[in-house]
């Protein structure tokens, strides 16, 4: 209440100054990490409600860790999706082709084969494992840190290079950052670069393929830091108004390139917890866990399928190397944190279970890595007699025109003979 | 009508469209019929947006619909502009051909990354693998009393971006065969309608009783499917004078003021905006010598300066006097001074005269 209007520099009586509070990570370059505050819960340990439960039946399961690999690296508990030997050793040689891919890439980067790589190590389980547990036909609506996905479903590693390379042999006819693949064979869709947009995206489609009656689901992934994003909450907003089967999944590897997950709201809630505001179902799952990833889409997966709605999954990881082949992680936080992260790598950790039930063996694991090895080298190798980026093997140049509508309208015929004309006065013996 | 005949497709009705059936229609009335046309026609369209359900939508564009076609095709949405564009993109990528109504076009900015960055691109980025089939309609414009949220006119932020169509209809005829050539195309359409037309043209003159259409032939309407392709603009009116390039509610401003002053200027509705029918622009120009163009939006960086861009490249060798440009001013869309910022007869009446005395 107020006799007449608010007056600014009026005395404040006794009241304290307000004070703005600017989040800053527990560690920064050459501190030791010390994670012993985060609470790893045993493996088993969750209940796993019914696919079909009510939302809120899940709602613990936002502030829990669902996990399934224990220390010992046995699998234990609801959770165990009771997969087969043979499953799971694609599974850990996916994971594995996966991180061998991503040496490669980035040394191809570092090569100058490319301008840009973004890697997913330490985060391998978080796509390879889901892509096991969806169909092969449910819809993905990525961001540029699955690339576990395309390898899962077989998509082929030369045409991953051709991308990467933006050679002549690209599929996205060299527009595209390197990553952001496109295979709509492979029911993956064309990442953006501009973040989270995929969320609203994956629930249309989700909700033309309940408006047709069809039985495939879409899942899409974001980082937590693009949580933050407008297009997150009306993803959300509309999957839960609506009911769209859609699984939802924030890869929470920690960091943002630079900035922690603080940032994003972290230290106030989990970010499975956001579930509970929207009223859909939410799981927080140990992403370094193979099984636990698998388990947990699955469950969202065929609850989605059971026409009972969407889920939120916040896959707890930690992103082991660098955001990208641009920015380097040893100027903002401490090496030691990724030795000290306290779930592990989820590569060693299927390992483990597959050697502790007798299914595997550091021998033939070792010879796994060689095979993987080679097989990405013959890969890249042939890849690059498409050319490599800058070095003149690219898509007729004439193509940048083409796609923008689908049919070349005037404007653009006219620049493009431009750009023919620009051509021939640089190189006179150019021919077209 | 004569040109709406030869747009006609031959194996759709009869041969000749000024022999078909019409009927008296207003523009929201036009673009009824053209959804309802689509959502009959294609399985794959749907129609979705704030109110556009079981109310019909809030200029009841969408009046009836739901009803007709079921709640799958025709459904209410969350007040989330980002969301209804970013649904649709998703929508379009299964197969389905979506048409979002955004309420105002005032409110189409949170929905602005996701018709920029993603449906305007996903051709392009994806190498035609996805596509954004979509039409955004939205109603645009002012002289409604609708202050600075229900009065912009946005075109050109979408003009600008690559992977765009912009259209924008001037009449009940054209809307309706417009809009279904735009739910038909496969790349994203942003459909302005300009609200103020809804009911009846509107000359300029705001004081002067409100028209309809019924004395007017755009808004003899004809009957079942037709399509007017994008890209094509409409000479409303031959004349030797000078041309004067116009969409929208100024169409018909425009036709008022030059016929008030006696002036055989040639007016052309652009109808599109991109692709934007260079030819009939070109060809008028050469004609007449001189060119007025005229918009409703702000004038820094508007449509107009790439019209007038467009003739000075392009026509300079026939142009006789400096191109006139005739817009709005560059100050959000007053309230209670609506009509003093809408470019109405004493704007373009000045231009006309500057025009008239030179060459």
């Amino acid at each position: 209440m107020s006799d007449g209007p608010a007056t600014s520099g009026k005395p404040r009586g006794n009241l304290p100054p307000l004070e703005l509070y600017v989040p800053e990570p527990l560690y920064r370059p050459g501190d030791e990490a010390d994670f012993s505050h985060i609470v790893i819960p045993e493996a088993g340990a969750q209940a796993r409600p019914d696919e079909a439960c009510e939302a809120s039946e899940t709602f613990p399961l936002c502030s829990d860790l669902i996990r399934v690999l224990d220390e010992e690296g046995r699998a234990v508990g609801p959770w165990d999706p009771w997969l087969d030997a043979d499953t799971m050793r694609r599974m850990l040689r996916t994971m594995a082709l996966t991180r061998a891919f991503d040496d490669r890439m980035t040394r191809a980067q570092r090569q100058g084969k490319t301008s840009f790589y973004v890697k997913c190590t330490g985060e391998e389980a978080v796509s390879v494992a889901a892509a096991f547990a969806l169909a092969e036909d449910d819809m993905v609506f990525p961001s540029y840190r699955q690339q576990g996905i395309l390898i899962a479903r077989g998509y082929p590693l030369v045409e991953m290079c051709n991308q990467i390379y933006s050679n002549r042999a690209d599929k996205m006819k060299g527009r595209q950052l390197p990553v952001l693949y496109s295979a709509r064979d492979y029911g993956f869709f064309t990442i953006s670069g501009n973040l989270a947009t995929q969320y609203p995206q994956a629930v249309g489609w989700a909700m033309a393929s309940a408006i047709k009656g069809d039985t495939r689901i879409a899942a899409s992934w974001i980082g937590e830091g693009s949580s933050s994003e407008g297009d997150f909450h009306s993803g959300l907003t509309f999957a839960a108004v609506y009911h769209a089967p859609v699984v939802f999944n924030i890869v929470n590897n920690q960091w943002a390139i630079s900035s922690f997950s603080g940032f994003a709201g972290a230290e106030r809630a989990t970010f499975a917890a956001r579930a509970i505001g929207y009223g859909i179902a939410g799981l927080r799952v140990d992403g370094n866990d193979a099984l636990a990833v698998y388990a947990a889409t699955r469950w969202a997966a065929n609850r989605a399928r059971a026409n009972k709605g969407p889920t939120l999954i916040e896959h707890f990881t930690y992103r082991a190397e660098a955001h990208s082949t641009s920015d380097d992680p040893g100027t903002y936080r401490s090496a030691h944190e990724r030795e000290e992260w306290p779930l592990g790598d989820p590569v060693m950790r299927l390992k483990r279970h597959l050697i502790a039930i007798g299914e595997w063996s550091e021998e033939r694991h070792a010879a796994m890595d060689l095979e993987v090895a080679g097989q990405v080298k013959d890969a890249a190798k042939e890849a690059e007699k498409n050319g490599v980026l800058g070095h003149g093997l690219h898509h007729p140049f004439e193509t940048m025109f083409e796609d923008v509508f689908e049919e070349l309208p005037w404007h653009l015929r006219e620049q493009s003979e431009q750009a023919i004309r620009e051509r021939r006065i640089k190189w006179p013996n150019w021919k077209k | 009508m004569a040109e709406l005949e030869e747009m006609m497709r031959p194996e759709e009705g009869p041969l000749s469209l000024s022999d078909a059936p019409t009927s008296e229609m207003n523009m929201i009335e036009a673009i009824n019929d053209a959804l309802d046309i689509m959502l009959d026609r294609d399985p794959n369209v749907v129609i979705l947006g704030e109110d556009v359900g079981f109310f019909g939508g809030v200029f009841r564009a969408t009046a009836g619909l739901q009803e007709r076609h079921g709640k799958n095709r025709v459904f209410d949405t969350p007040i989330s502009e980002g969301g209804i564009i970013g649904v649709a993109v998703g929508l379009g990528a299964y197969g389905l051909r979506p048409v979002p109504e955004i309420q105002f076009a005032d409110y189409i900015y949170p929905g602005l990354d996701q018709l920029v960055s993603e449906a305007a691109r996903l051709r392009y980025r994806s190498a035609g693998e996805f596509t954004a089939p979509m039409t955004v309609r939205t109603p645009f414009g002012g002289g409604i009393f609708g202050g600075q949220t229900h009065s912009q006119s946005p075109e050109a932020l979408f003009t600008h971006v690559a992977g765009l169509k912009t259209v924008v209809p001037s009449t009940p005829a054209d809307a309706k065969g417009l809009l279904i050539a735009a739910i038909e195309d496969d790349d994203p359409v942003i459909f302005f309608e300009p609200k103020r037309i809804y009911n009846g043209p509107f000359d300029g003159y705001y004081e002067k009783p409100a028209r309809n259409w019924k004395t007017y032939p755009g808004g003899q309407v004809p009957e079942g499917y037709y399509t007017i392709p994008l890209g094509k603009a409409r000479t409303v009116r031959e004349g030797s004078a000078m041309t004067v390039l116009a969409y929208g509610t100024m169409v018909h401003v425009a036709e008022a003021v030059l016929a008030e002053k006696g002036v055989d200027a040639e007016i052309i509705d652009l109808r599109t905006l991109v692709p934007i029918d260079i030819e009939a622009v070109e060809k008028s120009v050469e004609k007449t010598g001189k060119c007025l163009v005229i918009h409703e939006a702000t004038r820094t960086s508007g449509f107009g300066a790439e019209l007038v861009t467009l003739v000075q490249e392009r026509c300079f060798y026939h142009l006789e006097a400096p191109i006139e440009r005739v817009t709005g001013f560059d100050t959000p869309y007053p309230h209670s001074l609506e009509w003093a910022y809408f470019p109405g007869p004493v704007r373009i009446g000045e231009a006309v005269d500057r025009l008239m005395r030179e060459g």
